[in-house]
């Protein structure tokens, strides 16, 4: 997911103040929300910042594959939607860094963070996009993926966390249908947009399916995310809800799941998948996906090419300050 | 085999000419703004530059849109399937991005001319175009103030940011003739008021330059030879670039829908 932090283990030091905790839990579990000014574990907060900073990079790395196709939409009305949604999800990382600073950590240091690859990001954008029917299934099921990781989220414990993810999530819905609907209309097109579609779904399906990160049974998350109520559902929970909501999808647009075990069970109702190959993901994790090398360079040059500017601005300010000074003496 | 063109030839009217002229304007310079997404030096000017670009390409299918009902085309018509010859938009808005000063610089120049002439097409005896008009200027009024508030922290910033800004003015300089140009298509507009005169916003444009220079503690460039062309579709070797990312997938599969 885009904040596959939750899979590795926070190490929990032994409790500051037992009472204070305790009372901590108690407020958790009556639902009630935690502020910036509120008392809070030292684990809680490491938590939150490593999830919220690896869901901001999400968004600003995730801002690359997509931005690779503004210049090439093949129609006004897409470019213009593409444009706003790349915009979008610099935003959501412009909220999410601020949610993280409320936390006592400073974009400067999570971006720092980012640049030097110690933090990590969502593995789904170490993909690249080919075609522009990679547009439409990114929305339709990165996005798609993402939500279902999401609401949950606007419930999250830490109120700065939870509000900001109320205005993502109504964004992030808004471009999984513009995603679906792009699939649509290629799926209805001519039998060249037809085989972009499927073609695209083959090569995005399996790392969407694992942005939800590894099976519950070898999953390293923590109990404390669940207790905390940072996380409600499991990765395999939600990995199956994204399937059951995604296979209709597909198949009423005629559609494949590029996964020959995919079937049906009545019993269950639910969609069973086939084997996923987690040590593509473990691998795409550790930097050998197609694309971690580019992503990381591009932002690090981008920060690099920025620097004069952003001392521009600081310069500036100096002297505004000078002179008011200087007039007000 | 036989191969057909996928390219479109426009009956140009005046009114259809003038209105092609203004949303190739908006339509390329909001193209090379795109082009900042995600590369911008903040994460905060990434989101304005997205805007500004959203802002442009906006303005371009109202135009697109008029200028097709009187030809019988569509906007993707008119935006995909012209040829480099049929584009009539400034040189300005093709030149390359630059670092962050030059188009910064490109902004304020273009957004200093075309603001006003959006306030003055506004009253307008064409209610389409007084009704673009209306709702471009909101816009144009913004990236003016944006572009303006930039281009003085960049040259009185630092001693980089100070050179870079002059050279991205010198180089644009020459480009910025072209915005006061009138032939005889616009003249019988102007005439008709249909169009603002270009030629009467000259003056407004030049102190609002030389009041944001001098805050900026820039030179403005000397008035020399001035570049021409693109309101005929002489352009500058860029343009072709340009269109052949931006159409390439309609030209690749004619008919197609997207």
């Amino acid at each position: 997911m885009y904040t596959q932090a939750l899979n590795t283990k926070e190490t929990v030091t032994a409790a500051e103040d037992p009472a204070r905790e305790a009372r901590f839990q108690a407020r958790i579990d009556a639902e009630d929300r935690i502020e910036p000014n509120d008392w809070m574990p030292e684990a809680y907060r490491r938590t939150l910042v490593r999830q919220i900073s690896q869901h901001a990079h999400s968004e600003i790395i995730g801002m690359q594959p997509e931005g690779n196709w503004i210049t090439r939409a093949p129609s006004l009305r897409r470019k213009a939607a593409l444009l706003a949604k790349v915009q979008d999800e610099g935003g959501h990382g412009l909220y999410l860094y601020a949610a993280a600073e409320t936390l006592g950590v400073s974009r400067e240091e999570v971006t720092d963070q980012l640049l030097s690859g110690r933090a990590k990001y969502s593995s789904i954008f170490n993909y690249p996009t080919l075609t522009w029917a990679d547009i439409g299934t990114i929305g339709w099921l990165v996005d798609g993926a993402a939500i279902m990781n999401q609401i949950p989220l606007c419930r999250c414990s830490y109120g700065p966390y939870a509000r900001a993810m109320i205005r993502i999530c109504r964004e992030e819905s808004f471009h999984q249908r513009q995603g679906y609907e792009i699939m649509v209309t290629l799926a209805n097109g001519t039998p060249e947009q037809k085989e972009m579609a499927q073609d695209a779904l083959n090569r995005w399906w399996w790392p969407s399916l694992m942005m939800f990160g590894p099976p519950d049974t070898a999953s390293q998350h923590s109990d404390k995310s669940m207790q905390w109520k940072i996380k409600r559902f499991s990765n395999d929970e939600l990995r199956q809800k994204f399937i059951d909501a995604t296979v209709p999808q597909a198949r009423h647009i005629g559609l494949t799941m590029p996964d020959p075990d995919m079937r049906f069970n009545e019993a269950t109702g639910h969609w069973e998948h086939g084997p996923i190959d987690w040590e593509e993901f473990k691998r795409v994790i550790a930097g050998g996906g197609p694309c971690n090398r580019q992503r990381l360079t591009h932002r690090n040059k981008v920060h690099a090419e920025g620097a004069w500017v952003r001392e521009a601005a600081l310069a500036f300010a100096e002297k505004e300050r000078a002179r008011t000074q200087q007039k007000a003496a | 085999m036989s191969v057909t063109t996928t390219s479109i030839a426009v009956d140009e009217t005046p009114l259809v000419l003038h209105l092609l002229r203004r949303a190739d304007d908006a339509l390329i310079l909001g193209h090379r703004l795109s082009e900042w997404t995600g590369n911008a030096p903040t994460l905060e000017e990434d989101l304005a530059l997205a805007n500004i670009a959203l802002d442009l390409i906006g303005q371009s299918r109202a135009l697109f849109d008029y200028a097709g009902s009187l030809c019988g085309l569509d906007e993707d018509q008119l935006a995909y399937r012209r040829d480099a010859r049929q584009y009539r938009n400034l040189l300005i808005t093709e030149q390359l991005n630059g670092d962050f000063a030059c188009t910064i610089a490109r902004q304020f120049l273009y957004s200093a001319f075309i603001d006003p002439y959006w306030r003055e097409a506004m009253s307008s005896s064409d209610a389409t175009i007084a009704a673009i008009a209306a709702k471009a200027e909101k816009e144009t009024a913004y990236h003016l103030r944006h572009a303006s508030e930039w281009l003085i922290r960049l040259g009185d910033g630092t001693g980089e940011s100070h050179r870079r800004a002059q050279a991205g003015l010198e180089e644009l300089w020459p480009f910025t003739g072209e915005f006061f140009e009138v032939d005889a298509p616009d003249q019988s507009l102007i005439d008709a008021g249909t169009i603002p005169d270009p030629a009467e916003l000259h003056d407004g444009w030049s102190s609002r330059i030389n009041t944001i220079l001098a805050r900026a503690t820039l030179t403005r460039p000397k008035d020399s030879w001035m570049q021409t062309g693109g309101r005929t579709g002489r352009h500058s070797e860029h343009l072709g670039h340009i269109l052949a990312e931006l159409q390439y997938l309609q030209r690749s599969h004619p008919g197609a829908k997207w």
